[in-house]
């Protein structure tokens, strides 16, 4: 259960959206899927939901294309949220459930887990309009796992909601992933991307600027960063040899160098100029990296 | 159960609890239900009132007696009582209520009646022109009396000439089938119009509620646009066959059971007595046919805006097309006959309700009416297909701008590659 993109690209007009992306998520991994906005995250999905065809290129899962006969196995959290305003939680949920093919009395069953998983078991009966948009969330998360899809496409799923919701949310991601579900994750929140997938793809302009497994990404992206705090005035560190980027802070400064012998090279150098309360030699974290391809600023 | 009827249900049952349904339909088939009764509605008002008792002071003598038998024949409800008092007397009763009016009766110089009627109002005009017409034959059969003219040459001066108009064509509709179809065709035109302008704009509605609310982004990743489409269109038709049917039915079962009460005046007017089955099922056709056309339309307008708010502004062109079609109908009412409506008639967007408008008050060939029917299904197939791509690229796009280049837009969209 491979999902694989083959040299994808797709065209609007004369705008590339998407260009050459090759892509392999294995089963039951969770792909990590960054890109500033416009970078093409959406066209992608839309692609391999089959909403959009590919101008050129081709996407499989399992060896065969996604389309409406496998929609049963698929789920969709989309970027941009929505459900019906007017309709209560129940039918909606059992209405979007028995379009992905599943019974109605298995629906209202897997509901009531879910609703008493997220501790929202009263809104059962409440029409969308009337619950807060993290609510909102919660329940639009129900609709697109409540069919135990095999592939499962979250967009954003945490933007907008508050840090123990997102823990919650979070939880039952991972478990779904631990009982085998494939889950391609979008999102601009590096922490969450770095904590829960070990495969990543960087989009850039409609092209893959880095992909593969995080670890191997972290150690072939060269540059570490030192974190120094000191009492005294480093900010001659800044045009020091090996250091790519520089951040005076308020207690000291950030670096970016280029090899573990830079570090060594600093700290032998500022020994004895005064009190050091920190040295600290980090490796890169996702953002670093991200900024650092993509080239804008981001978080 | 498979998707398409699973969405078709579910728009047709949700749309069927609304509140806005239920009360059209309530009203639609009380307005239905009250203009059936109409004749029951009148009466039962009249009913408290009784019948007009009008008192008759007789100053010949000789009149009372043969006006009271005249009156007889001419209106049931109005009694005559002869009064046994002076005329201040008679005025005080008819003031006290006790009678609608007073009649006085009389010679005229030439000894023929003479009558002077008081009453407290004369706004009613029924009474007295009753009076006058009972006093009038009175009047003329004694006048001929006197002059010495026999009954029978009354009768023959007072014969309406022979005036016989019949059209050459065969199986023409008569002068009063003509204005009986007129009525119902006029009836059936207003159902027409409203429905597809309400339906129509229900679909559109639906869509792009759907769209704003975004809910449209896992509708299409689960089910197929186009499917979807249709299965929107179909749940809506079903729900306005509901009600048309709900109306129909009320409205055929309160006229059988009026349908002694309905001679004459209203009913005849709209042609309601003898309703023609045929009618009816052109009726139901076109109308389905012109709900078919519009759906498929407001769709495909309906998918392209990003907010309910231009819904309207968006659907307007084709509302104003629905609009300029029963303008057209309206004054074919009068002349059906006329060249313009023959060939409006097989243009689709007016089809619906012209070709409608001419088989029902008109004997066209078959074939006309095929041929238009025809057009109407090949026209409502491309747009079904046409549609249906904008449709798939429509609901993908969101932003503020909403013109018909959007079309353009969603079919470069849907485009394969």
């Amino acid at each position: 259960m491979v999902l694989e993109l083959d040299q994808v690209t797709k065209r609007f007009g004369s705008f590339t959206a998407v260009n050459q992306l090759s892509l392999t998520i294995p089963e039951k991994e969770m792909f990590g899927f960054l890109g500033a906005n416009g970078a093409g995250k959406t066209t992608t999905f839309r692609m391999i939901l089959g909403l959009l065809d590919a101008s050129e290129g081709k996407i499989s899962w399992d060896g065969k294309p996604i389309n409406y006969k496998t929609s049963s196995m698929i789920g969709y959290l989309p970027e941009e949220r929505g459900l019906y305003p007017k309709l209560k939680v129940r039918e909606q949920i059992v209405y979007l459930a028995r379009l992905r093919g599943m019974q109605k009395q298995a629906a209202l069953k897997e509901l009531d887990y879910w609703l008493n998983r997220f501790k929202v078991k009263e809104y059962a009966d409440k029409k969308i309009e009337e619950l807060s948009k993290g609510n909102q969330q919660k329940i639009q998360f129900i609709a697109a796992v409540i069919h135990k899809p095999k592939l499962l496409i979250l967009d954003e799923p945490f933007s907008g909601l508050d840090p123990v919701n997102v823990e919650q949310l979070k939880e039952a991601v991972v478990e779904l992933k631990n009982t085998g579900t494939t889950i391609v994750f979008a999102s601009h929140r590096m922490e969450h991307v770095e904590e829960m997938c070990e495969l990543i793809c960087i989009m850039h302009k409609g092209s893959p600027v880095v992909h593969g497994s995080l670890k191997e990404i972290k150690r072939s992206f060269g540059k570490k960063n030192l974190v120094i705090h000191a009492d005294f005035d480093t900010t001659f560190l800044m045009e020091y040899p090996g250091v790519t980027r520089a951040k005076v802070t308020a207690e000291g400064i950030h670096l970016q160098i280029t090899s573990e012998q830079a570090a060594q090279d600093i700290l032998k150098d500022i020994v004895g100029k005064g009190f050091i309360r920190k040295f600290v030699l980090e490796e890169p974290s996702l953002n670093d990296i991200f900024i650092e391809k993509v080239g804008a600023s981001y978080e | 159960m498979n998707n398409f009827f699973i969405i078709l249900l579910h728009t047709y049952m949700s749309k069927l609890k609304t509140k806005s349904f239920l009360v059209t339909t309530i009203l639609t088939v009380a307005i239905m239900l009250a203009l059936t009764n109409m004749t029951n509605i009148i009466d039962f008002f009249n009913k408290g009132g009784g019948a007009d008792k009008i008192a008759v002071i007789d100053g010949t003598g000789k009149l009372y007696e043969p006006l009271k038998e005249q009156i007889k024949i001419i209106n049931k409800e109005l009694i005559l009582e002869k009064y046994d008092g002076n005329e201040a007397a008679a005025r005080k009763d008819v003031a006290e209520g006790k009678y609608k009016g007073l009649l006085e009766l009389k010679w005229n110089g030439d000894n023929l009646p003479a009558a002077s009627y008081k009453a407290m109002s004369i706004a009613d005009s029924a009474v007295p022109a009753d009076l006058q017409a009972a006093l009038q034959q009175m009047k003329t059969a004694m006048a001929s009396t006197q002059i010495n003219i026999a009954p029978e040459q009354l009768e023959k001066l007072y014969a309406p000439v022979e005036f016989e108009k019949s059209a050459l064509e065969k199986d023409a509709k008569t002068e009063e089938e003509l204005n009986q179809a007129r009525g119902l065709v006029y009836v059936l035109l207003f159902i027409i119009y409203f429905a597809v302008i309400m339906y129509a704009n229900m679909i559109a509605m639906e869509v792009a509620t759907e769209k704003s609310s975004r809910v449209m982004e896992i509708m299409i990743s689960s089910v197929s646009p186009i499917k979807q489409m249709f299965a929107k269109i179909l749940g809506i038709g079903l729900l306005s066959l509901t009600q048309l049917a709900a109306l129909l039915l009320v409205g055929y079962f309160s006229i059988k059971q009026n349908l002694e009460t309905m001679q004459g005046g209203f009913f005849e007017f709209f042609g309601f007595g003898n309703i023609a089955g045929s009618t009816i099922a052109y009726a139901v056709i076109f109308f389905l046919l012109g709900y078919f056309l519009y759906a498929t339309m407001a769709a495909f307008l309906g998918s392209l805006v990003s907010r309910i708010e231009d819904v309207q502004q968006m659907i307007t062109p084709m509302t104003l097309l629905v609009v300029a079609g029963f303008m057209m109908a309206m004054f074919g009412l009068n002349q059906p006959e006329a060249p313009f409506v023959k060939y409006t008639s097989f243009i689709p967007f007016f089809s619906p309700m012209l070709m409608f408008l001419r088989v029902g008050m008109l004997n066209i060939p078959f074939w006309e009416v095929a041929l238009s029917i025809g057009i109407l299904v090949a026209t409502i197939a491309f747009l079904a297909v046409f549609g249906a791509r904008v449709y798939r690229g429509g609901v993908l796009m969101y932003g503020k701008s909403n013109s018909f280049k959007d079309i353009k837009k969603a079919l470069q969209l849907s485009k394969k590659g």
